[in-house]
């Protein structure tokens, strides 16, 4: 009885180590970019088994798995973009090796996977916002002119030339790391990010007025009335009655 | 000569334990990809899946159906343990040759301190390590599982993992004889489970022969499995080691002198079969 104890004990006292290690360790570093096709990370730790297939059916050495210690999962497959991108095989052979759907097998356009997002993210430092033609990041893209395309802006400072600044679209940009990778800085001014740290979202209340007129054919806010007197002090104009009210709010109908 | 014949099971043992770790470095280290993976899953020729089924069973119960390969790669490998036994612990685990020099060398220097670690420890953190997978979703002993993580990390690089296998080492050396093996290691505790109705199996067939020497005690990594075998005679007990904790080592075989072990089958147990 008393040994049954001692074990339980031990194992409550492992579990409760475990678990909070668990909770600790669950936490992707953002510079620790997922294989394609991987399920978000809480369902990819429960999916993973950690055999390494991915690993060694990627043609590019791209993808190493996490060590003991490491900030990563013991075990899991990541890449780091500034050492080596993912090269986005047409054939997805990671995809393909994983034996247990930790890397989804639905995935069968590379075009169409999301290991992260680029973000041109130091724009006091990228040369581009400078002026200085580089578009380095531009023309590595695989997805050129879909995932990042250059804007020219003008450079105010010698006024008569053209900035070319580099634009990530998140509708296309796979988060393969060859922007990163190829950046000229000695620190990338392009980064890939965790979709989840790297896009805002406005909410769903949050409407472009021009698009909402777009989709209805009209306005959906009350038309602003056509400018027609210069009101003295105190006297205002209300938008919505269409009338004239000084400060006790005493209105007079306004015939247009 | 003489001495190889007399531990012949040992050899065959870490022949195989050695040989199963070279078919898989044979890829990272001379580019010959038989076999890829790691024990957790491995496909041989490109052909044969096998999965570690409890890994696979700590993914499930945290929640993931797995693709169709990696189950029969599970139910390849169940099934064979399910006919031979506790063999993982002591044919292809890796971590035992270490846990297993840890013991001799205890026995070599004469250590005799030991804190008490109950057998029946592993069986509560097999139980642990399915159900809080289950409560957070997370593969909790796979973060650190010195079994997989040795063999991963020989493969894939280990780094800061040897500090766990060191702490294996000298728990087993210092703190509590056959501390992990046949205490804590909730991976063996499956294979027992797994194991526990196997087909193969250890018998002590001329039991009349024993002359109590205590060989096979000493050498024994479980030795409490032997007595109801070896001495269940007076009991009406017949000679077949039926413990799930045995892990078919036969080192028994090899250091019996009066050759009262035998490989044999579950069939062979009754009383007079000896």
């Amino acid at each position: 009885m008393l040994t049954a104890a001692k074990s339980l004990g031990s194992v409550a006292a492992i579990s409760m180590g475990l678990g909070l290690y668990a909770r600790q360790s669950s936490a992707l570093p953002a510079y620790a970019i997922r294989p394609p096709g991987a399920l978000n990370e809480q369902d990819f730790l429960s999916a993973c088994i950690r055999c390494g297939m991915c690993v060694r059916d990627c043609p590019f050495d791209t993808l190493q798995l996490a060590r003991f210690a490491d900030h990563v999962v013991t075990g899991t497959p990541y890449f780091i973009a500034r050492q080596i991108a993912c090269e986005m095989c047409d054939d997805i052979p990671c995809v393909k090796a994983c034996p247990s759907g930790a890397l989804d097998h639905q995935l069968s356009d590379i075009n169409e996977a999301r290991m992260g997002l680029a973000v041109v993210i130091d724009q006091e430092n990228c040369i581009a916002f400078h002026g200085l033609r580089c578009e380095i990041c531009y023309n590595v893209c695989p997805l050129r002119e879909e995932a990042i395309t250059l804007e020219l802006q003008h450079n105010p400072r010698t006024a008569k030339h053209a900035m070319f600044i580099p634009r990530v679209h998140s509708d296309a940009c796979t988060g393969c790391g060859k922007c990163e990778q190829a950046c000229i800085l000695q620190q990338a001014a392009i980064k890939v990010l965790p979709i989840k740290l790297a896009k805002a979202d406005a909410g769903g209340h949050y409407r472009m007025g021009w698009e909402e007129k777009k989709k209805s054919g009209k306005s959906l806010v009350t038309p602003d009335a056509t400018h027609q007197f210069n009101l003295p002090q105190g006297v205002e104009y209300d938008y919505q009655s269409g009338k004239i009210q000084n400060e006790e709010g005493a209105g007079t109908e306004v015939k247009p | 000569m003489h001495r190889l014949a007399k531990n012949k099971w040992l050899l065959a043992r870490r022949g195989t334990q050695l040989g199963i770790l070279a078919l898989f470095m044979l890829g990272p280290w001379f580019g010959l990809w038989l076999v890829k993976g790691n024990l957790s899953f491995s496909l041989t020729a490109d052909t044969l899946p096998l999965t570690d089924p409890y890994v696979l069973l700590q993914s499930m119960v945290a929640g993931h159906w797995p693709e169709t390969i990696a189950i029969s790669g599970a139910l390849i490998v169940g099934i064979a343990y399910l006919l031979l036994g506790r063999v993982y612990c002591s044919w292809v685990c890796p971590l035992n040759m270490l846990t297993d020099f840890a013991s001799w060398l205890r026995n070599r220097l004469g250590v005799k301190a030991g804190s008490y670690v109950s057998r029946d420890m592993r069986y509560w953190l097999l139980l642990a390590t399915l159900v809080l997978p289950v409560i957070s979703g997370v593969m909790v002993w796979e973060l650190v599982n010195p079994v997989s993580l040795l063999h991963r990390g020989l493969l894939f690089g280990i780094s800061a993992g040897w500090l766990i296998i060191a702490m294996v080492f000298v728990v087993d050396l210092l703190v509590s004889r056959r501390a992990w093996c046949g205490h804590i290691c909730p991976m063996g505790a499956f294979y027992s489970l797994l194991g526990k109705w196997a087909l193969v199996r250890v018998s002590a067939k001329r039991r009349e022969a024993c002359n109590d020497c205590m060989d096979c005690f000493a050498v024994c990594p479980e030795p409490q499995v032997i007595k109801p075998a070896l001495k269940g005679a007076k009991n009406g007990l017949g000679p077949l080691i039926m413990d799930a904790d045995c892990t078919n080592c036969a080192r028994c075989l090899d250091v019996c002198s009066k050759d009262v072990f035998e490989f044999s089958t579950r069939f062979n147990n009754t009383a007079d079969s000896a």
